[in-house]
């Protein structure tokens, strides 16, 4: 058996809450009842004052760190960040990190059965917003016994869940962690997430969202998504240097075939995810992200959406990601500060565009760990030895 | 132990006052004014090591070159802004000068005088740019590249129509408190002003 990494949190099992309460929607729509699929890491001590949140991004689950068998290729999506001495210090924090509703990874989501109707939600599966995350997020927390998080960290659309928290439920939350994300989309945000729907929606495999029911995957829409939104994840420098003008043999061919190394890579990630992501649930997380704007019911004045927030929030860029660049976070920084919050912004230097929020880099971890031990110490979090 | 400028200005700030640190390096003045006088406010700095001890220790911090201005903060928003040791390292230290008279109606300056004794022996009379405790920069590798003195200083603020409300002088510990005092220009190796925009 292989061993595991000493800073890991080692293997780790992923469990179901099932809630029958019924969870109204922004959309309208109620969800009657759900099922949400989580890893916890570390101990929740006696006081349950060391519970810290992970909210996944676009294309994220609940498995961020540690792993579900000793020889699982890959850790978890975060397990830089996540473990025994890092950032997120699982010798003192407990962590929680689930799967939002209507993803594909085991909570309630396009590929679960309607009990209304018997067969899979599919397309009819409600509409998400980032609130309805949190509040079911909340719900798990009762279930948990968490009254209020320690932090509530996430990068991406997890940082919106994030500061979502933090108006939402701003005596539920001790701290805020919003990496590489936005207090809303750009016009070009959106554009790029409207292109990777019509691809999907475009596919003849699609069949309006019922293509389970037609032994159909809509691969090649799937597939196209996420090559484009790969691009928007990394800078041209990254690729630039990853794969400059390569190509994969040694003379151009004057054909449509994979020519160039750049080519290659894209099509692969492509048709990696196209066989393991749920079309119906890359759908509604685009339009989870399109749709979050907190300052829009206060006359687009961030500063005004941001009041009822009481934490300490740390808003953390990338200067090469260009998805959401630092002027975003900037802005969410500036908001905070005109609403007289505690806030700490940092601009990290990175080459990795917007990926660099999953990727280790010293100093992002140096900042990361040291907002991280300061809460601990706030709330009076010791050491466990 | 604080260095002598920030022990200074920290007596010069008053209780519950909400301010801004320009270039607040390690955050040492703004936790030091949070515990002892209950001070609100945020610190900017460049320095990744500064930012990184000033979230360490709960420090609000933003990472901004403060030769971008102030824009992101509104006009009277602050009671006071300070800055210590940066003035000299600006593109246009005039202009900040208006900028932080802007988000507040008074500020505390401290910079190195170029004009102390030591600096004017090294310039003067051995022939070169002086390098001291304060400017501890070789000529081509300093960031210092608006040096001035306690003299010039006043007569920028003079000009302005700003107010000088207090001045005083950083100078080592065995030279005379009296002749920094009757001759800071030459005495003093820090400068320290208090400035305010109202009009006594």
């Amino acid at each position: 058996m292989p061993e595991l990494p000493a800073d890991s949190v080692g293997l780790v099992t992923p469990q179901t809450a099932h809630f029958d309460d019924p969870l109204d929607l922004a959309c309208g729509k109620t969800l009657p009842a759900y099922d949400l699929v989580y890893e916890t890491y570390g101990t929740l001590n006696a006081e349950r004052t060391n519970a810290v949140l992970i909210c996944h991004a676009l294309s994220g689950h609940h498995h961020a760190a540690g792993f579900h068998a000793s020889d699982e290729r890959k850790p978890g999506w975060w397990d830089t960040h996540i473990g025994p001495g890092k950032s997120i210090d699982t010798d003192r924090f407990f962590v929680v990190s689930l799967n939002n509703l209507g993803g594909c990874h085991g909570s309630t989501g396009p590929v679960s059965v309607n009990p209304q109707s018997s067969r899979q939600w599919g397309p009819d599966f409600p509409m998400m917003t980032v609130g309805d995350w949190v509040h079911s997020q909340a719900r798990l927390a009762d279930r948990l016994g968490i009254e209020r998080f320690a932090a509530v960290i996430g990068g991406s659309l997890g940082g919106m869940q994030a500061l979502q928290w933090s108006l939402s439920y701003p005596e539920r939350i001790a701290n805020a962690v919003v990496i590489a994300a936005t207090p809303k989309l750009s016009a070009q945000n959106i554009a790029f997430n409207e292109v990777a729907r019509q691809a999907i929606r475009s596919d003849p495999d699609f069949h309006d969202g019922w293509y389970n029911e037609h032994d159909k995957v809509p691969r090649r829409g799937l597939k196209l998504a996420r090559m484009v939104g790969h691009i928007t994840y990394l800078s041209e420098d990254a690729m630039g240097s990853k794969f400059g003008r390569d190509l994969r043999s040694e003379d151009l061919n004057f054909g449509y075939g994979v020519e160039f190394q750049v080519e290659s890579y894209l099509r692969h990630q492509g048709d990696t995810f196209s066989s393991s992501f749920d079309a119906n649930t890359y759908l509604l997380m685009t339009k989870a992200l399109d749709y979050f704007d907190p300052a829009a019911v206060h006359g687009g004045v961030l500063a005004k959406a941001v009041n009822p927030a009481q934490c300490p929030f740390l808003v953390v860029s990338f200067t090469s990601d260009w998805r959401f660049p630092p002027s975003r976070s900037r802005e969410l920084a500036n908001a905070l500060i005109r609403a007289g919050k505690s806030v700490s912004y940092v601009n990290i230097d990175s080459p990795h565009g917007h990926d660099a929020f999953l990727l280790p880099e010293p100093r992002y971890q140096a900042v990361f760990a040291a907002f991280m031990s300061r809460a601990a110490r706030d709330l009076g979090l010791e050491e466990r030895t | 132990m604080m260095r002598a400028d920030l022990e200074l200005i920290h007596r010069w700030i008053p209780n519950g006052a909400h301010i801004l640190d320009l270039a607040c390096g390690d955050g040492t003045l703004l936790e030091a004014l949070a515990r002892n006088k209950g001070v609100s406010g945020y610190g900017l700095e460049i320095d990744p090591v500064g930012i990184t001890a000033c979230i360490e220790k709960g420090v609000n911090v933003i990472e901004q070159n403060l030769d971008e201005g102030l824009v992101n903060f509104e006009d009277d928003t602050y009671d006071l802004v300070v800055m210590t040791q940066a003035l000299q390292a600006l593109r246009r230290p005039d202009r900040m000068l208006d900028e932080m008279l802007r988000v507040a109606d008074e500020c505390i300056i401290t910079f190195p005088n170029f004009a102390y004794w030591r600096h004017r022996v090294h310039l003067g009379i051995r022939g070169y740019m002086p390098v001291s405790k304060s400017l501890p920069h070789a000529w081509y590798d300093t960031p210092n590249i608006h040096l001035s003195t306690f003299n010039d200083f006043e007569h920028l603020c003079r000009e302005k129509g700003l107010t000088i409300t207090d001045r005083a002088v950083g100078i080592r510990d065995h030279e005379g408190h009296w002749a920094s005092r009757l001759w800071p220009n030459l005495f003093g190796e820090i400068a320290i002003f208090r400035i305010s925009r109202r009009q006594d």
